[in-house]
């Protein structure tokens, strides 16, 4: 009972992790209609980058996570708009293809400059402490950061939505764009702050992955399917879904990793297919109409 | 009817050029010279056609979902590493001949699909996409994790060659190729043309105005989903023939898809000469570029996107709509009698 009690708590925290690769996903297909499959290459670039400035600069990774989220966030927007705008229409299949393109070019890129070797971010003791919860079970301190960072940003990007002129913008850009536009709304820079925001929040991801594990250049994939899959779990649409998404993938792969070592992932995947089967619009669907 | 009989006879439904008549015949000629490779070539050249009929033939594939059916499937993998798989189970462990694999790995390729389409077709559009390669990745697991299939290292194949003289081996291999590829090709020309072509090309250009016409979308875009697993798991037999070596990581990667990819956005999506320009682009460059390791594949990617970006249409494309050139005409044209020549 005990050990199954830890195994879930693990999985909860892990799904985290999960919420925050999945919140950038979810926020550029929910305004720009689009899925950045480099979107894990992204994470992983950004982890990659927070290692060479931490070394370079001789940085703890928080310091590093500082410079790389402005950078990530910055390349997001560029990206958008002299890249991903051109390709942004009624057909799906350009912003795909493109960013499909990106993400072989990112990999490769990785690869060329920092070998296939894993690489992971030292946080100091920050890495290993953990809070006893009594009763036996312990909760890891940065598994604990990670959640209470997923709640933060979730919490910020409700605001965002819900309150601020920004958040109305992407709203109209994601209801009607042409409408939109009328209004005196630029949709070419509210695409690009919205890619802005998801490259923020999953440069965030990246580098928290590289903090609690060793990371490499060809992992990114993964990455994305995991968040994929979270939001398919949580429901299109729902910003806070993703999270309940990432936690329940979290919780099965936990699972399935206490009956066998190779059958967490898979486990993962098979809640992720049975969520597909069973309630095609998620949890908590928000949208209909993908 | 005498007015139908006038009307009939003023017009002609032309479905042929001049230059798919000179395709057709050059077509022939170049496979006949395929064929008889094992006569006159050189192993290494035989090796290397090979590989361009098989990729040719995934590359076909993949054109007919993205291309045709709007169904932007990254998840290829999947049918390549079954097909691939299929000859463990029925070359390696039930002792079935080695080419007689090849269309049983489709059609286990083509099962498979039955219960994965399902699944994944419950997503639309980019989660379509995305949906495919997860359940690639399931499989890729599920086979990692089943011991009698060789488990996550792999195994040798070798056993299911033992005893064939290698020139009779080497030229089985191509000739499956050709089939293959060949046959992926005029299988994608002859289902174009015919009257589900016409429904497939409508639901390319619309979906909501195919269906208010009467197509039925869903069941055409199913059709093709099959056909196209069939494909890829046939190819995928064929492709571990080769190699005589399996495992999941390999079997399942996602640079299948990656060189589908590739091969048909750099050809010409949505057509069907796309994929031949493209997988002769393919094999230049990667002769050209293969000393420089990854650095060869970001070029690729970086020729992918600026193709995406300024010429979506591929070189074939590009080409077709300046020369009006087709070698394999799709359309139907109307030709008036009383039309003069231009």
């Amino acid at each position: 009972m005990h050990a199954w009690l830890d195994t879930l708590l693990q999985g909860l925290m892990t799904g985290g992790l999960y919420a925050l690769f999945a919140t950038g996903l979810a926020l550029s297909f929910g305004v720009m209609r689009m899925i950045n499959i480099a979107h894990g290459d992204f994470a992983i670039l950004a982890a990659f980058l927070a290692v060479a400035v931490a070394a370079a600069l001789e940085l703890n990774p928080f310091a590093a996570m500082l410079l790389v989220v402005p950078a990530m966030a910055a390349l997001g927007y560029g990206l958008q708009r002299l890249v991903l705008n051109r390709t942004l229409g009624k057909d799906i299949l350009p912003p795909l293809l493109v960013t499909f393109g990106c993400a072989i070019v990112i990999q490769n890129l990785l690869l060329e400059v920092f070998s296939a070797d894993t690489r992971s971010l030292d946080a100091g003791s920050l890495g290993t402490d953990s809070l006893a919860l009594g009763g036996g079970l312990a909760v890891g301190v940065l598994p604990l950061l990670i959640m209470g960072s997923a709640v933060a940003v979730l919490a910020a990007l409700q605001w965002l939505f819900a309150r601020s002129a920004v958040g109305r913008a992407f709203r109209a850009a994601s209801d009607d764009a042409e409408t939109a536009q009328l209004m005196g709304i630029d949709n070419k820079h509210v695409y690009g702050l919205a890619m802005a925001i998801a490259m923020a929040v999953v440069a965030v991801a990246g580098i928290y992955l590289a903090i609690r594990a060793n990371v490499s250049p060809t992992e990114g994939p993964a990455r994305l399917i995991y968040a994929f899959e979270a939001v398919i779990i949580g429901g299109l649409g729902s910003l806070w879904g993703t999270l309940a998404g990432g936690i329940v993938l979290g919780m099965a792969q936990a699972i399935g990793l206490r009956f066998d070592p190779g059958w967490g992932i898979l486990a993962g995947h098979l809640a992720f297919l049975a969520v597909l089967v069973l309630r095609p619009n998620g949890l908590f669907p928000r949208t209909r109409d993908a | 009817m005498p007015e139908a009989a006038i009307v009939a006879a003023r017009f002609d439904v032309e479905r042929g050029t001049r230059a798919s008549r000179v395709a057709a015949g050059l077509g022939l000629l170049l496979l006949v010279a395929a064929v008889a490779m094992p006569w006159w070539g050189e192993r290494a050249g035989q090796r290397l056609l090979t590989e361009f009929l098989y990729t040719l033939a995934l590359a076909q594939m993949w054109n007919l979902l993205a291309g045709y059916g709007g169904l932007l499937s990254v998840g290829q993998q999947a049918f390549v590493g079954l097909g691939g798989y299929s000859l463990v189970a029925f070359g390696l462990h039930a002792g079935i001949d080695t080419f007689l694999v090849v269309p049983l790995a489709g059609l286990v390729a083509g099962l498979v699909a039955v219960p994965t389409a399902a699944v994944v077709f419950r997503l639309r559009g980019a989660y379509f996409a995305v949906g495919t390669w997860a359940v690639a990745e399931v499989f890729r697991l599920l086979i990692a994790n089943s011991v009698s299939l060789g488990g996550g290292s792999g195994l040798s194949v070798t056993q299911t060659v033992r005893g064939m003289p290698i020139w009779w081996r080497e030229s089985l291999t191509l000739w499956c190729a050709a089939a293959l590829g060949v046959g992926a090709t005029l299988g994608v020309y002859w289902l174009l043309r015919s009257r589900h072509g016409l429904a497939l090309t409508a639901v390319r250009d619309s979906e909501a105005a195919a269906a208010s016409l009467g197509v039925s979308v869903r069941r055409i875009k199913w059709c093709v989903y099959i056909a196209a697993a069939v494909g890829c798991g046939m190819a995928g037999a064929l492709i571990f023939i080769t190699k005589l070596r399996i495992s999941p990581d390999a079997a399942f990667s996602l640079d299948w898809t990656v060189v589908m990819f590739f091969v048909v956005v750099i050809g010409g999506i949505g057509t069907v000469e796309g994929p031949i320009v493209g997988t002769l682009v393919y094999f230049a460059l990667r002769e050209v570029l293969s000393d420089y390791g990854s650095r060869y594949l970001i070029a690729l990617g970086v020729v992918a996107v600026l193709f995406m970006l300024w010429m979506p249409r591929g070189l074939w494309g590009f080409v077709a709509a300046r020369c009006e050139l087709r070698f394999f005409p799709v359309q139907r044209r109307l030709k008036l009698a009383t039309e003069t020549q231009p």
